[in-house]
């Protein structure tokens, strides 16, 4: 399960070897194999008669999730944020 | 945004293709998607190799902002963490994998269709997604009701790119270097989350 990290390192320590070098065709790489990916998770979920059947409560669900992140995350940026700007208060 | 279209216009047509049975099924029993994974994160690994610019950039910030990344993390986790006990048939450590997508939805349905199967790919899809699409529309709001760094957090791992003009607009521009680094971040443990909630 941990071999994909392991090759995100391997591409970390090869592009600092070759960072003097351009390499242009990173991002189309990135981009291409991002197409080709969720196009297959597309084949999958079609060829899927449940998950096609039940993709409204699965939106449902995502939306859900989505929104409580979003909350969770906001609630602990606003925290941090009170603890900066209380701190530049005290100590001008 | 364009860019987000192009990608879910690929993933409807694969869902297309996949109700109409246009392509054979021994395609998906086959490798291909893991080695393209493979690919995929041997990619993203040269591509922050080869930049070493950002990373030294990050040497003006607040080191208090730099607190703002574990925020967006414990905060998304702990709320899921907590929405997941309504839903029955799902386990808390799989809302989670859903959750660490921040945002970062490509990455993080890909992860999960490979380890947990094409549902909960799915719902991480459909959640992140959503959760770009609501940085894009509440900044403003957010910005009101919570602070200045409310939506570099929502943004999560989409900070450095897609939501990145939007938060300099609502938050300020002198909010660039933590919201790239917060993005940087967040986008670095996206795939560390997602695998360690897959594999608990």
């Amino acid at each position: 399960m941990f071999t994909v990290i392991g090759i995100m390192f391997i591409g970390i320590g090869l592009g600092y070897m070759l960072r003097r070098k351009s390499l242009p065709w990173i991002n189309k790489a990135i981009t291409t194999l991002i197409w080709l990916l969720l196009f297959l998770l597309g084949i999958e979920v079609g060829h899927n008669e449940q998950i096609i059947r039940s993709l409204p409560t699965l939106g449902v669900e995502a939306f859900v999730i989505a929104i409580v992140g979003v909350l969770g995350s906001c609630i602990a940026a606003w925290a941090l944020w009170k603890h900066v700007n209380g701190r530049k208060e005290t100590k001008p | 945004m364009k860019g987000s279209l192009i990608i879910v216009g690929f993933f409807a047509l694969g869902v297309i293709c996949g109700v109409f049975n246009w392509i054979p099924s021994d395609w998906l029993s086959g490798d291909l998607s893991f080695y393209a994974l493979c690919g995929l994160m041997f990619s993203v690994g040269l591509s922050i190799g080869h930049d070493p610019q950002t990373i030294q950039n990050f040497r003006s910030l607040n080191p208090r902002l730099m607190l703002l990344p574990i925020c967006t993390i414990l905060g998304t986790l702990s709320a899921v963490a907590l929405i997941s006990l309504v839903f029955p048939h799902r386990t808390t450590p799989e809302c989670m994998a859903v959750g660490s997508g921040f945002g970062y939805y490509s990455l993080s349905s890909i992860f999960i269709t490979e380890y947990k199967g094409a549902e909960l790919g799915t719902v991480a899809l459909l959640s992140n997604i959503a959760r770009e699409i609501m940085t894009l529309l509440g900044a403003p709001l957010m910005v009101r009701w919570f602070g200045n760094l409310a939506p570099i957090s929502s943004g999560g791992a989409t900070t450095m790119d897609t939501t990145l003009p939007i938060i300099t607009q609502c938050a300020g521009q002198r909010f660039v270097i933590v919201s790239i680094f917060h993005g940087f971040v967040v986008d670095f443990s996206v795939p560390f989350l997602v695998t360690f909630f897959c594999s608990i």
